[in-house]
């Protein structure tokens, strides 16, 4: 899996600094807990750019090569920010046979970005995602934390304006 | 004492489709009409039927009603619980005449139904480890703890004839006998839940609707292996089964059945959770320790098997959500009850999602040796809109499909693998006329490409390689030779690559070969996809019968590849269509195929 690393300067805020210094403090005894870190400074973060890698790699006194190894491995490690509507598609089996794919293609093309970029404005991200464990409602897609079951791409106008006005 | 319990489904699949909300109203509109005192609302883990979600039942009657919204609350307040008159155009009805279920398990789609592993999912509490306890809960561990040997435990087990329900099949006991046997100063026991098989989605509903069930099993576990400390490796996708599990965890540690001296045996067991990250590499198993340890999770070759060598290099046993699940079962009820179900060599129960082209989508408990028939057609309702049905795809993207032709197979780990299928961790998708197999092995292909750690290269290269040829196919550039070249280099994969995801990465395309050939001959000879699915070989096409001349898909169409005048029938210019479908969208009058 390629990532696409993101190119927008980091402004991490003193605040989210502190936060994070105080979960690798909690966890440098044990280093089999880096990923418990990472996973908990991209929630401070919202992605784990090239600067808290190396927060994480000195505090943990892990090599640096180790972190990035690991940050680039897991799907759920993000080096870009995503927008501000964090759009994941399903294209798990339950909701690709149901047409998922057709979903996903229709809402790239409406906001002119591949799966795993930003739109410019910073509003919208879209990345595709395997199975949400909703197959019941298939296809699925996720925008945040809201949920939208059994979808046609016809429908893609009306749930994306919703988060447009 | 509650006089009524109304119990709401609180799985993913519910929860999705808005059951928090109606748990909240129904909590605001009981305590409304004062009857606080006299009905008790839970929330519950997943009663299967997720299609039809969100599920709502109330007891004594049992009363099943289903697809409610927040705003069909009040009504069923004011008429059932106040009145005692069943709201009917909300109870789930079923059967050509549609007549009313009368109770959850008369319903066609339970009926023929046998839950070990879901026993309690949809039934009990499950942040309440009192309505475990009730169940018969933690009373297997005392069994264990204060009445059996290591040894007698794994006797049991081995006796039952469970075998790992995470895809491998693999003897459960004699697994735990291989890390007893081995002596160390530490020994693990880990919980694959790491249910990365797109399209499968039983363990979550265990996690979350019995997540008791799991910890009593791996401590068991611990006790007949010689391990005193466990880990779950949980998907992070998963967020509701990991706070149910860390909510377990706790109310099993103040009431001492985790922790030092369980029982008062002397026996010390601790658990703990840790989230993955979103790899599919990571449920197998060496590639999950290395992940449990803070790594990439790359696979390590075998041997040493982990029953030696496993976490932190210790010697571990590890088995997945639904294996554990049938554990406290079979050591309250005996080996013998658990292994007069099922057939000769596959014992019990299994789980399987059923999903794609059915009507009731979600999770089934059926006894090994039940056909794929009764499945689909009696449990699944059979494929809506009168479509055929074509395939059933199993195992996912290391399994295969099971065609039409053999649709009165007996599902078990033996029969299965005899038809170059697999049972796997228990996806179902069902695949209807209008799916294109060669699409089908594509969509599995490119997930493994995609998922493949890297390690070895046969899986790395070869995966890479298998996805062009067919890529090459689906656009109408194949030939013959390119079929050939696509299964011999599938073998080589099989034969050469260091862990189980190489090993079967090219299984879907191997048995849509094997049942489907004909459908790959066309791609390549007539340059037809048949199920019409594949776009290259596609072209829309104007019915002149239909077509009012409304004008609609020419202004639409965003290369101008459709001409015509008002209210006369359009055409399609093929050279200069894309395909990108926005004509059909937007036709009022269905006059547009693809053909």
């Amino acid at each position: 899996m390629v990532k696409k690393i993101s190119k927008i300067p980091f402004n991490g805020t003193p605040e989210q600094e502190a936060r994070l210094k105080e979960v690798i403090n909690e966890s440098k005894h044990d280093k089999s807990l880096l990923m418990h870190v990472m996973q908990q400074a991209q929630l401070i973060y919202g992605y784990l750019p090239f600067e808290v890698q190396v927060m994480i790699a000195e505090g943990m006194d892990i090599p640096l090569e180790k972190v990035y190894g690991v940050s680039t491995f897991y799907a759920q490690f993000a080096l870009s920010p995503s927008g501000k509507y964090s759009i994941s598609v399903c294209l798990g089996t339950a909701c690709y046979v149901k047409g998922s794919q057709d979903v996903l293609n229709k809402i790239c093309e409406k906001l002119g970005i591949e799966p795993g970029e930003c739109t410019p404005d910073g509003l919208f991200s879209i990345e595709a995602c395997r199975c949400i464990g909703a197959c019941g409602l298939a296809p699925v897609m996720m925008i945040n934390d809201d949920v939208y079951g059994r979808l046609d791409a016809s429908q893609v106008d009306g749930i994306l304006d919703k988060y447009m006005a | 004492m509650y006089r009524a319990h109304v119990l709401v489904c609180g799985g993913t699949g519910c929860t999705s489709s808005n059951s928090l909300e109606i748990i909240k109203a129904l909590e605001s509109s009981i305590a409304e009409a004062g009857l606080a005192e006299e009905i008790k609302v839970i929330k519950t883990g997943c009663f299967g039927l997720c299609a039809l979600g969100p599920i709502m039942i109330v007891y004594p009657e049992g009363c099943f009603y289903c697809q409610v919204k927040p705003e069909d609350v009040q009504e069923i307040v004011d008429e059932h619980l106040l009145k005692g008159r069943p709201v009917k155009r909300l109870i789930y009805k079923e059967g050509s005449n549609l007549e009313m279920a009368k109770s959850l398990n008369n319903t066609d789609f339970y009926k023929k139904q046998h839950r070990i592993a879901l026993r309690n999912c949809g039934v009990i509490d499950p942040e309440n480890i009192n309505e475990y306890i009730a169940m018969d809960g933690y009373q297997a561990l005392a069994k264990c703890l204060t009445e059996m040997t290591p040894a007698d435990v794994i006797k049991v087990v081995k006796d039952s004839g469970l075998r790992g329900r995470g895809g491998g099949g693999f003897p459960t006991g004699l697994k735990w006998e291989f890390t007893a046997k081995n002596q160390a100063d530490q020994k693990y026991v880990v919980c694959n839940a790491d249910e990365g098989d797109p399209g499968a989605f039983m363990d979550r509903s265990v996690l979350e609707g019995d997540p008791h069930a799991i910890i009593e099993a791996m401590t068991i576990c611990g006790y007949a292996t010689g391990a005193t400390e466990g880990y779950i490796y949980v998907r992070a996708e998963y967020p509701i089964a990991v706070k149910r599990l860390e909510i377990a965890i706790g109310q099993a540690k103040e009431l001492g059945l985790l922790g030092k001296n369980i029982f008062d045996s002397g026996f010390d067991f601790d658990l703990h959770i840790r989230l993955g990250a979103g790899a599919f590499v990571c449920g197998e198993e060496t590639a999950l320790m290395t992940s449990i340890e803070g790594n990439r999770g790359e696979p390590r070759p075998r041997p040493p098997y982990p029953a030696v060598k496993g976490l932190f290099g210790k010697p571990t046993t590890e088995n997945n959500v639904e294996t554990f699940a049938n554990i406290p079962q079979i050591l309250l009820h005996g080996a013998e009850h658990f292994a007069s179900m099922g057939t000769e060599r596959s014992k019990g129960t299994k789980v399987f999602a059923l999903g794609g082209k059915i009507k009731n989508t979600g999770l089934v408990e059926i006894p090994m040796g039940t056909t794929l028939r009764e499945v689909i057609e009696d449990i699944g309702g059979g494929i809506p809109g009168g479509k055929k049905f074509k395939a059933a795809q199993t195992g996912g993207p290391s399994g295969g499909c099971i065609p039409a032709s053999l649709i009165d197979t007996e599902i078990d780990y033996d029969n299965l693998t005899a038809i170059g299928c697999m049972m796997g961790s228990g996806g179902l998708i069902v695949m209807d006329e209008d799916n294109c197999m060669v699409d089908i092995a594509k969509f599995f292909l490119d997930f493994t490409v995609d998922e493949s750690c890297g390690k070895c290269s046969p899986c790395r290269i070869g995966t890479k390689r298998m996805m062009e040829l067919l890529e090459k196919i689906t656009s109408g550039k194949g030939t013959l030779e390119d079929i050939d070249k696509l299964e011999e280099l599938a073998y080589y994969i099989k034969q050469n690559s260091l862990c189980g995801l190489g090993q079967t990465a090219p299984n879907p395309v191997l048995a849509t070969l094997k049942f489907f050939r004909e459908e790959y001959i066309a791609h390549v000879v007539d340059k037809k996809c048949p199920a019409g699915v594949c776009k290259a070989l596609l072209n829309y096409v104007i019915d002149p019968d239909k077509c009012r001349g409304c004008t609609m898909c020419a202004k639409v169409c965003p290369a101008g590849a459709i001409s015509g005048t008002v209210k006369n029938p359009h055409t399609i210019d093929t050279s200069l269509c894309l395909k990108c479908g926005a004509c059909m969208e937007k036709c009022k009058f269905n006059a547009i195929s693809k053909k």
